[in-house]
């Protein structure tokens, strides 16, 4: 039988994302961007981009200084 | 579905921190918190504070905290051991507060050899202060109180106090890591289990020395900032195990 190919679902807390941009930096497979929208403190956020797809590496959630990112199996 | 990296139990929730973007503190007192979880022993962790950027980690940190003088940490820390040795004790300091002000205590606590351990954040710089020239400072580098870049002729050598206190017979684990990646990242966290269990078996003092980015003050971004460590200063400062005498002090029985 074949295995199914694990999915991965990324979000972010964008309120407490200072845009440092090391995520966006270290994720290989370009799911995350700067948003084009500021956030309360001021910030272009890290965020999601839609139809990239999450390896589920965890590069993203070790670099983030601010626990930013959380990366859900499925 | 189910997550992957779930908040860390001793880290406070909902708190958005007074540091730079990109600033290494935040990623150092994650791993801190996770490895305290992993070994079950926040509910009876205390941590010095030191002065510098981390003096409000009591803010962040979910577990006991205390703020000690500029680069007494660890003066302070061999109290709380001594007073109550079922305490796990951490002294968090920075390269300013460690390796200048501190150093008479820094030498002597590693000397008696106390069942604590350090967390080094060297990030060549004095942050908090804005930026000065720290004694870990490369030959070189530019800062606010070395304008022309470090030069050994007027300024000295950037000290490898970790080096030394490697020396020591008291010093039972010293390890090097550098915040310069995800790698990088992983070695640290591992680095800190070790030495958070040299102190649960009673072997003695244990330091890591984290190189860590301040993109405020090196006037660089995060991301040149990761890069500026993985070529730059770990060239002054390898990373690596500085010495390991876990397994001689267990066979020995030296144990505290
Ligand atoms: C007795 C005393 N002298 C000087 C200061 C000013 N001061 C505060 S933090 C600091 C240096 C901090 O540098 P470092 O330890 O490298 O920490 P960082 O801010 O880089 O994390 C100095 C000199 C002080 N708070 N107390
Ligand atoms: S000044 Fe440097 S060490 Fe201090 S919070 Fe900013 S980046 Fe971090």
């Amino acid at each position: 039988m074949a295995k199914t190919k694990n999915t991965y679902t990324v979000t972010t807390r964008s309120e407490s994302c200072k845009g440092c941009g090391l995520c966006i930096e270290y994720c290989k497979s370009g799911k995350l961007a700067f948003s084009k929208k500021l956030n309360k403190m001021g910030y272009f956020y890290a965020e999601p981009v839609q139809d990239k797809e999450c390896t589920g590496c965890m590069s993203c959630t070790l670099v983030c200084p601010d626990l930013v990112i959380e990366v859900y199996d499925g | 579905m189910n997550l992957k990296n779930k908040w860390p139990e001793y880290y406070k929730k909902d708190v958005i921190s007074h540091y730079c973007p990109g600033c290494g503190h935040g990623i150092a007192h994650r791993l801190v918190s996770e490895v305290l979880e992993d070994l079950d022993i926040g509910g009876k962790a205390v941590l010095v504070n030191p002065a510098g950027c981390a003096v409000l980690a009591y803010l962040y940190f979910d577990f006991d905290v205390l703020e000690s003088a500029h680069g007494r940490g660890t003066a302070m820390a061999t109290g709380i051991k001594r007073a109550n040795p079922d305490l796990f004790v951490i002294s968090y300091q920075g390269d300013g507060d460690l390796a200048a002000i501190g150093t008479a205590e820094t030498i002597h606590s590693a000397n008696r050899g106390e069942n604590i351990t350090v967390i080094f954040i060297n990030n060549a710089v004095y942050g908090m202060t804005g930026g000065q020239m720290a004694p870990t400072t490369l030959l070189g580098q530019k800062t606010t109180t070395s304008v022309a870049g470090r030069n050994p002729a007027f300024e000295g050598y950037p000290l490898h106090i970790t080096d030394l206190l490697a020396t020591l017979p008291g010093v039972v684990y010293a390890e090097r890591t550098a915040l310069d990646g995800p790698a990088g990242i992983v070695k640290t966290k591992k680095a800190i289990t070790n030495a958070f269990q040299s102190q649960i078996d009673g072997l003695g003092y244990s330091i890591i020395e984290i190189l860590s980015p301040c993109p405020t003050n090196w006037k660089k971004s995060p991301v040149d900032s990761f890069k500026w460590i993985k070529e730059e200063m770990t060239k002054e400062f390898p990373v690596g195990v500085l010495t390991d005498k876990r397994k001689k002090y267990k066979e020995e029985k030296i144990a505290v």
